[in-house]
């Protein structure tokens, strides 16, 4: 099974970093009407750095691999360096192709974490 | 009836080697044989314009496209075959009926009536309407079996001006009995004008327009074995005769002159330009190819079809059907939803992509309902719908394919 490769499995019945704090710095909700995927992702910053990061979200199992391992990833993470993720860094981290459907439901996470930082305004 | 697999090019193709199993008819049907013929006959023999030159290939395609039209008229039980008026699909066509009559009947405060199970395209457009001119819509909701709350619907079309209403749920399957509400409710309100989207019902249904007593009544070509791009609204002459033009140009003027222009009789006067001859053709070798093997006969097979699919279903744990319980009150549309074992969902996209490994196409999301899933509070559910073409063993396959998703993702 090419797509629900061990790793994407792996973080859809494990995801790293789920869950809800009660103050974090940037919390940031977006969704994909058009199939129902949606999260909610806190970011807890120290500086100009992500120290923590969390989410919850209901959808597929491509969207909510793609969250977790996207938490991951940027745990630690400059601002800046947050802000140049690409698409091709997601699809690197998830490690297999996808139709342009299902690169939607993989994007999700990265579009709503851009958007968080955006909020934040330049600078930091 | 017969085995109607030979006729499908589609059905021979292989990809990974296996043979595809095609379930999602509901959003668009195979293409048999026959009518991939008329159409490139005409692109090879005859593709003139229609009604302009009075050359032999300009009248062979004028008669063609004018016998399509007779034959779709027939079909539909249409008295006359000028209430059968061409358009892109069943879209097109109300939102014809919405801008040409709906802009000038519907005044503010007036009320407009349709339903939770509708398809965006006969929601949209009466939403789109009732907000412009300040008119009420009121959405009647579905019962515990999926189906229409007749008590709420009798009620809420007291004093309204319009009725849109599906004669088969594309999500649910449940199919209206169109024939007994209507009469019902034209003894409450005679003068309401009543709009039936039969996109779904068409293609699996013996259909009679005059029976039913709609005013309206609109389908799309590619969903009963035509081509994509060919649609049908049919309305009774009375109400097309007084609506204005939906698209002014080429075919649908009597008479242009510097100052003003006439327009010409129905149904010309609905379908300005060239017209998709070609697809009106296909359609009408549709029509022949489905009245050979006879309606009824598909009716049958669909249900008993159906009867099985829902049979074998039900026998697995962890799944969800929603519709009407028993096949003779739905058409051949099933849509589910698959969990864990933890009862989780296990998303309509996942579902669908691990159904894909073995050429099982079925659609995933809201099926163009959204009102439907929110009223159900569903993000969304995997559809496998049957049609002529389907058997026992392509439900099998299916049932194959859900046991694989469980296996991997349960």
């Amino acid at each position: 099974m090419d797509i629900y490769r061990e790793n994407i499995l792996d973080h859809y019945r494990n995801p790293r970093n789920y869950g809800k704090v009660a103050n974090p710095d940037i919390s940031q909700f977006g969704d994909n009407p058009l199939c129902g995927d949606s999260i909610e992702i806190q970011l807890i910053l120290k500086g100009s750095k992500i120290s923590q990061v969390y989410f919850i979200g209901k959808g597929c199992a491509i969207f909510l691999a793609s969250a977790s391992m996207l938490c991951e990833h940027i745990r630690g993470m400059s601002l800046v360096n947050l802000r140049k993720l690409s698409k091709d860094d997601i699809l690197e981290l998830i490690g297999i192709t996808l139709s342009l459907t299902r690169l939607k439901c993989a994007l999700l996470p990265l579009v709503t974490v851009h958007k968080a930082v955006n909020a934040l305004g330049k600078g930091g | 009836m017969r085995s109607v697999l030979a006729d499908f090019p589609l059905l021979k193709i292989r990809i990974r080697n296996k043979r595809i199993v095609y379930l999602d008819s509901t959003a668009t049907s195979l293409k048999p044989q026959p009518v991939l013929d008329a159409i490139n006959k005409y692109n090879t023999q005859y593709s003139a314009n229609v009604f302009r030159g009075l050359y032999d290939i300009s009248e062979k395609a004028t008669f063609e496209f004018e016998k399509a039209r007779e034959k779709i008229a027939n079909f539909i039980g249409a008295s006359t075959t000028k209430e059968v008026i061409f358009v892109r699909n069943a879209t097109e066509a109300l939102n014809l009926v919405a801008v040409s009559w709906g802009k000038e009947n519907i005044k503010k405060n007036d009320v407009v009536v349709t339903t939770i199970m509708e398809h965006h395209s006969n929601f949209v457009p009466w939403q789109n309407l009732s907000e412009e001119k300040g008119a009420k819509l009121k959405v009647v909701g579905v019962d515990r079996d999926y189906k229409i709350d007749e008590t709420e619907l009798l009620l809420a079309v007291k004093g309204a001006k319009l009725l849109a209403l599906t004669h088969i749920s594309n999500v649910l399957g449940t199919i209206n009995p169109v024939l007994k509400i209507i009469k019902k409710i034209r003894k409450i309100n005679p003068d309401i004008v009543i709009v039936i989207d039969g996109a779904q019902s068409v293609p699996h249904l013996p259909v009679n327009v005059a029976k039913i007593n709609c005013d309206f009544f609109a389908f799309s070509g590619h969903k009963v074995l035509g081509p994509t791009g060919i649609g049908v609204l049919w309305g009774k002459t009375k109400i097309l005769e007084k609506m204005k033009p939906y698209m002014y140009g080429g075919e649908m003027i009597n008479r242009v002159t510097i100052s003003k222009s006439t327009f010409q009789d129905i149904p010309l006067k609905f379908e300005a330009g060239t017209p998709n001859i070609s697809g009106a053709i296909g359609l009408g070798a549709a029509v022949d190819y489905l009245n050979a093997i006879g309606m009824d006969n598909i009716r049958k097979h669909e249900e008993a079809l159906t009867k099985f699919a829902l049979e074998e279903l039900s026998k697995l744990p962890n799944i969800t059907l929603y519709g009407p319980k028993r096949a003779s009150d739905r058409c051949g549309v099933v849509s589910f939803n698959v969990f864990t074992k933890k009862g989780y969902l296990i998303h309509p996209h996942d579902v669908s992509q691990i159904l894909n490994e073995d050429n099982i196409c079925v659609r995933s999301g809201h099926h163009c309902a959204m009102p439907l899933h929110d009223r159900l509070d569903l993000v969304a559910t995997v559809r496998a719908s049957f049609y002529l073409y389907n058997s026992r063993r392509d439900v099998r396959e299916l049932i194959k394919g859900i046991k694989k998703v469980v296996k991997i993702l349960g």
